[in-house]
């Protein structure tokens, strides 16, 4: 039964992973850009959420109304200004430019909250779950990031199968001369999908404070995972980022049930080793996105 | 490809001129010999003028300047943006650490951990090269993140917390930070004619052409898998040795600094600040990096927030660094590019 539950506690570990590796996944699938500072934003979500809520002791819910409404104004600017820029400066450009970012992010953090960890307070929230045998336990905040992740995944898939703007964005994706020669803007385009991706880095910057600790540096664990699970499950497929963050919380979950030292290591080994076998991901292109 | 191209057109005119001939020096580059062999001297008698606290400093910065150049020879020469060079830094002090716990002497140490780095590289370069792109800089880190997890494992390395470098309590403080001192300016140099001379073979001639076109490249039969396995060989070895100077230097070795990305950082910074795809750009990148880590030294992680903005804005605006304008001016001190001599086209 303690093997159920690593089962389960690693599904819902998975919706973490997903949710977070959705921004990064839409980034990349639409602009090709790899967001190194991915980590760093959804740490700066969660302090923001921090300085903005009233008290420590404010139920952190209340973020989710206005921080993921930041982030989307933020990524439009971004991507209108600075990324922009360095993605016509050739791919790798964007690279290095969001690297650097990420360390001149952590490092300001540290200066503004010092090296800390925090928390956000989601109230009795934190403690409630159900049993549906006694040696399972689901929490209902995991639960509702579980839920949270699919919500969103299928949200932005609707999105971009269903709306016009959706179709633009995909335009965007597969050419962008073309895309601009059928009159597209492409630029305003590319700034609504770098919206919708910090909107969902936000989300899950919030999720990730109300499950853990978070420090100014804790950005960098949360990249690799969030990019680990766009790779398992393939690139451009948002249903296999989330097969991929569960197969990433599986892995880690299990290995902490063998031994509590290696989990994180396991879920590392795992990546590597489906990368040496299949690199082009569980479920390549499966859903278009 | 304009050096191969113009040497395509000079084949194919018949008959050549007699006068063309390909030159591989640049002007700069014959007038730097002497003032350059001179300040190397000077730079290997510092130790005898300069206090011990100055030669620290200076062990610093040629571990950071030889990790900047390598990875200029990875990111600016082959296109391989790696963020997991850490993982040679980390396995080389951990060798040095390793072997000085057997019996050997830190500074014989040296050189068997690097090239024990490029060893551990060989398997790892199979892996991560099966990645492309910003997935390659996201393998490489995992990889680190890895070799990381693992080394702390073995609790005699000092597990989780690190341990201190035996074997080195024997030499007086002064010598051994003159030791030091040289070693470190040693591998510096070693990595700097290392990567010259790569550059200037056959192995950089196909980086050249991989970096204009590797299709094309790869169509013509170069060998681009090679070329780019040799350069990241050299960049392990290059890390493996700056590991282990960092070991020695701070006596002990902690796993979160030497497997730590902030290192990658470091590197991307004094490269993308100096200037990419020059070998001059990471020595002028380094001694920016130092000047500002000094200046600011009592202010926090604001030295960091200050060269990862200024990293950025050359990244996306000023592309060729700041050895750029230097370089468009014809001033080249290692020129790897070959020049046809009688050529309209003088730049390389």
């Amino acid at each position: 039964m303690i093997w159920i539950n690593a089962i389960v506690q690693g599904l819902l570990l998975g919706g973490l992973f997903a949710l977070f590796a959705c921004g990064l996944s839409l980034l990349f699938g639409v602009l090709g850009i790899i967001n190194l500072a991915h980590g760093d934003l959804a740490v700066l979500g969660a302090y923001v959420a921090v300085a903005l809520l009233p008290s420590v002791h404010s139920n952190a819910l209340w973020a989710l109304l206005f921080v993921p409404p930041m982030f989307a104004i933020f990524g439009y600017v971004s991507q209108r200004t600075l990324l922009q820029r360095s993605m016509d400066s050739g791919p790798l450009t964007t690279l290095l430019v969001t690297f650097g970012l990420s360390v001149v992010l952590q490092n300001a953090l540290q200066e503004g909250f010092s090296a800390d960890s925090h928390s956000l307070s989601v109230g009795s929230l934190v403690t409630k779950a159900f049993h549906p045998d006694s040696s399972i336990s689901i929490s209902y905040l995991r639960l509702g990031i579980l839920v949270a992740a699919v919500i969103i995944l299928v949200a932005v898939q609707l999105f971009l199968g269903g709306t016009s703007t959706g179709r633009q964005i995909r335009a965007l994706s597969d050419d962008v001369e073309a895309a601009s020669i059928v009159g597209i803007n492409t630029r305003h385009v590319a700034g609504i999908a770098a919206g919708i991706a910090f909107l969902t880095v936000a989300i899950a910057g919030l999720a990730d404070g109300m499950y853990a600790q978070f420090a100014p540096t804790s950005g960098s664990q949360l990249l690799l995972f969030g990019f680990e699970a766009v790779i398992i499950g393939g690139l451009g497929s948002l249903w296999g980022t989330l097969l991929g963050g569960c197969v990433l919380g599986l892995a880690q979950t299990i290995g902490a049930q063998v031994d509590p030292t290696i989990g994180v290591l396991v879920a590392h080994l795992v990546f590597l080793a489906i990368l040496a076998v299949r690199p082009s991901g569980l479920m390549p292109a499966a859903v278009e996105a | 490809m304009s050096e191969q191209t113009e040497l395509d057109k000079t084949e194919s005119m018949a008959p050549p001129p007699p006068t063309r001939r390909i030159r591989r020096s640049t002007r700069a580059s014959r007038w730097a010999i002497a003032p350059g062999v001179v300040g190397l001297v000077v730079l290997a008698y510092l130790p005898y003028l300069v206090s011990p606290n100055s030669t620290t400093t200076l062990v610093d910065f040629f571990i950071l300047l030889t990790l900047g150049m390598t990875w200029n020879l990875l990111a600016g020469y082959a296109g391989l943006v790696s963020v997991g060079q850490q993982a040679y830094i980390g396995v080389g002090a951990y060798a040095v650490l390793w072997l000085a716990q057997h019996g050997l002497e830190p500074f014989v140490a040296l050189p068997v951990a690097a090239v024990f780095c490029a060893v551990v590289a060989m398997p790892l370069s199979w892996l991560v090269f099966r990645l492309r792109g910003g997935y390659f800089a996201i393998g490489t880190w995992v990889v680190a993140e890895v070799l990381s997890l693992l080394t702390i494992r073995d609790s005699s390395l000092g597990g989780g917390t690190g341990t201190n470098l035996p074997g080195l309590d024997g030499f007086d403080p002064v010598v051994l930070g003159a030791y030091t001192y040289w070693a470190a300016l040693s591998v510096a140099v070693l990595t700097l004619i290392a990567c010259y001379v790569v550059l200037r073979s056959r192995v950089g001639l196909a980086l050249t052409a991989v970096r204009d076109d590797e299709r094309a490249a790869r169509a013509v039969g170069v060998l681009v898998p090679r070329a780019k396995r040799i350069v990241y060989l050299i960049a392990a070895l290059g890390g493996g040795g700056a590991g282990a100077l960092l070991a020695i230097s701070q006596l002990n070795v902690q796993p979160n600094n030497v497997y730590g990305v902030q290192w990658s950082a470091y590197m991307i910074f004094v490269v993308l600040i100096g200037g990419i795809g020059t070998l001059e750009g990471p020595i002028i990148g380094t001694i920016v990096f130092f000047t500002l880590q000094q200046t600011l030294a009592n202010q926090g992680a604001w030295y960091l927030i200050i060269l990862g903005s200024l990293a950025v804005f050359m990244a996306v605006w000023i592309r060729q660094g700041l050895w750029g304008p230097l370089d468009r001016w014809g001033l080249r001190l290692f020129p790897v590019g070959y020049r046809v001599l009688g050529a309209r086209s003088e730049r390389t």
